[in-house]
């Protein structure tokens, strides 16, 4: 029988077993690529939100902080009294909330990126060293999970505020210290069960070492649960984010985020509702597409459903 | 001498004990075993469940499960070498490439998220050993090897499409990847059905004859020692208590238990009866009489049985047994 033709991408010095291959599987006869539906609106809405905030200067019709207040509390374009030049009206401040919209899809999506992959990122490092590890190791990092649990955010949040004055950084490291404990507690469990499988047992019985061990073989484990956790928690950072902006801890204001502009139009819900309802909107299709995007990655990325 | 015991000893296990070190006290799992394995012979390690087997295999490795177990004493020479005073890095090598393992459940000793491809060129690539062949070329032959139909098929699958049968295979072909001197193999077919058994163990016997490799065997099926094994070690609460060529083992079992554990299995002539049983519990490892440990179900049980341990005792060619009562030959 002779050998089928193959790709040659894969002689003849093949990669090593790495994280590149749960994206990539190395050749494939008789092999396949997942074919499932993919979410092409969740993709097109995230795209366009991250192209939004790319090329916010370019897209803006208006500057976002300008202030005219002879324009002040438009309502949108297609409602009685809406003006033409302001498509999705302006808030107390004549400010276009189209603008501040396309702006702060940036601040929102930068905190997001940030936050998550500092306190995901930790926590998945802490997870995985804690429950492979074990012992002593585990102990003191659990207990220090446990602390970081116990600390009230919110509080902690207007210490940093306080201690290392406002900004992105500032508010980056306090969602960061929200999240990375919750991350790590799942993850390590997770790794205790992963652990006692045999394959474990059989890598080392191959002759890897630890830390190989960790990446290569756990790490692809729980990236299902890591990207799982991930998108529900972009949620929880927008949110927070805007709690944090509307406490005064996070970005100050006239710099527009999305949590910063619904907290703005809060007051006036009753009369001009679409100060606070565009934002709103704006924040739930993004938190619902990245979760639609995320059920089908971790789909993609889960072997047992990738076939058919 | 047989021809096959003319091999040189690559395998010699002496003294060994392995304890788990509990709050409650300690559990003297494996407590003095001592045996040797040469090259191209298949010991046979039997004995019923918690009696130390799977431990002592893992003592070999050096691979104790976290949670107390600890080698205390003994020595494990591996070519000349004690390994249970190699450094981490030095077993890192050892194992694998000297020493491998074949583990009992085919259906977790595989990773889930990895092509078989993939996992079996992670094997071969730290091997690094600088042969012309394509690693992927090298991979399909040890498919080949372990008799996987269609392995340029096979290769790009992932372990949950394929059968228990043939994921064993797979682990097999992955364990002898890096050419080891030993091979323990701890009770592979167990998870296997009857006839996909018959077929594992016929694998293991082709790849032997071809490799020269040791093998451990370790199971507590009798029919799979009698078709397996050159000799066979019986162990029973942490110690080995009678070893010796199969035939012998079989045919004049001289430890009380070895006796009782042949008679206990089910014969395919005379007379269907009741199955002859072992009354009782083995001793709690944790609170190991001074005496022969076998003496509270022992048939044939006296003073000097509950007073001391009865020292290894010769009872032929290469047939030892721990017991008062056997008559050294």
């Amino acid at each position: 029988m002779a050998v089928v033709e193959r790709p040659s991408s894969t002689d003849p010095v093949a990669p090593r077993l790495s994280l590149w291959r749960l994206v990539w599987p190395a050749r494939i006869p008789g092999g396949f690529r997942r074919t499932s539906r993919v979410p092409w609106i969740p993709i097109a809405i995230i795209s366009a939100i991250v192209v939004m905030a790319l090329f916010a200067p370019l897209l803006a019709p208006y500057s976002p902080i300008d202030q005219t207040l002879r324009d002040k509390l438009l309502p949108p374009a297609w409602m009685a009294g809406g003006s033409d030049k302001y498509f999705l009206g302006t808030d107390a401040f004549g400010r276009d909330i189209l603008s501040r919209l396309i702006y702060g899809a940036r601040v929102s999506l930068m905190v997001a990126l940030l936050a998550l992959t500092a306190g995901g990122g930790v926590g998945l490092a802490v997870g995985i060293v804690a429950g492979y590890v074990g012992g002593a190791v585990d102990s003191v990092l659990m207990r220090l999970v446990d602390a970081a649990f116990t600390f009230p955010a919110i509080l902690f949040a207007l210490l940093l505020a306080v201690t290392m004055g406002q900004g992105l950084g500032t508010l980056v490291t306090a969602i960061s210290l929200l999240l990375w404990a919750s991350f790590a507690r799942v993850i390590r469990g997770e790794v205790l069960s992963l652990r006692q499988r045999d394959f474990v047992a059989l890598a080392r019985v191959r002759g890897c070492s630890a830390p190989r061990i960790m990446l290569t073989h756990i790490l692809p484990n729980v990236l299902n649960t890591f990207m799982v956790l991930v998108t529900l928690n972009i949620g929880v950072v927008i949110i927070a984010e805007a709690t944090l902006s509307f406490l005064g801890a996070g970005i100050p204001p006239p710099t527009p985020t999305w949590g910063l502009m619904i907290s703005e139009g809060r007051g006036r819900i009753a009369d001009a509702w679409w100060v606070a309802l565009i934002p709103g909107i704006a924040i739930t299709l993004m938190v619902l597409s990245v979760n639609l995007f995320g059920d089908w990655l971790r789909d993609r990325l889960d072997p047992r459903l990738r076939q058919l | 001498m047989t021809p096959d015991t003319s091999g040189e000893t690559v395998l010699e296990v002496r003294d060994l004990h392995t304890h788990f070190f509990l709050r409650r006290g300690v559990v003297k799992a494996v407590d003095g075993v001592s045996f040797s394995l040469r090259r191209g012979e298949v010991l046979g390690l039997v004995g019923e469940s918690g009696c130390g087997k799977s431990l002592t295999a893992l003592s070999l490795m050096r691979l104790l499960p976290k949670g107390g177990a600890r080698t205390i004493k003994g020595e494990v020479r591996l070519g000349g070498r004690n390994i249970l005073e190699c450094t981490p890095a030095e077993m890192r090598e050892i194992r694998g490439r000297r020493i491998s393992m074949v583990l009992q459940d085919p259906q977790t000793s595989l990773n889930p998220v990895f092509t078989i491809g993939d996992q079996l060129r992670e094997a071969i690539v730290r091997r690094r050993r600088a042969s012309g062949v394509p690693v992927m070329e090298e991979a399909v032959a040890a498919l080949r090897r372990v008799e996987i139909a269609a392995p340029e098929q096979r290769i790009g699958q992932y372990p949950h499409q394929m059968s228990g049968g043939m994921k064993q295979r797979v682990v097999g072909a992955i364990a002898i990847s890096g050419e080891p001197g030993v091979l323990i193999a701890d009770e592979p077919t167990t998870a296997l059905d009857v006839t996909i058994q018959l077929q594992y163990l016929k694998l293991l016997k082709r790849l032997q004859a071809e490799t020269g490799m040791a093998i451990l065997f370790i199971t507590h099926d009798f029919g799979v020692v009698g078709r397996m094994c050159d000799r066979v070690a019986v162990m029973y609460a942490g110690r080995i208590v009678e070893c010796g060529p199969v035939q012998r083992i079989f045919e004049a079992p001289q430890h009380p238990y070895t006796r009782a554990l042949i008679a206990s299995v089910p014969k395919m002539t005379g007379s269907v009866g009741r199955l002859a049983t072992i009354e009782g519990q083995p001793p709690s490892l944790m609170d190991l009489p001074v005496g022969c440990r076998f003496a509270s179900r022992c048939a044939h049980v006296e003073q000097r049985c509950l007073d001391a341990y009865p020292g290894t005792v010769r009872v032929g060619e290469e047939h030892t047994a721990d017991c008062w009562k056997v008559m050294p030959s």
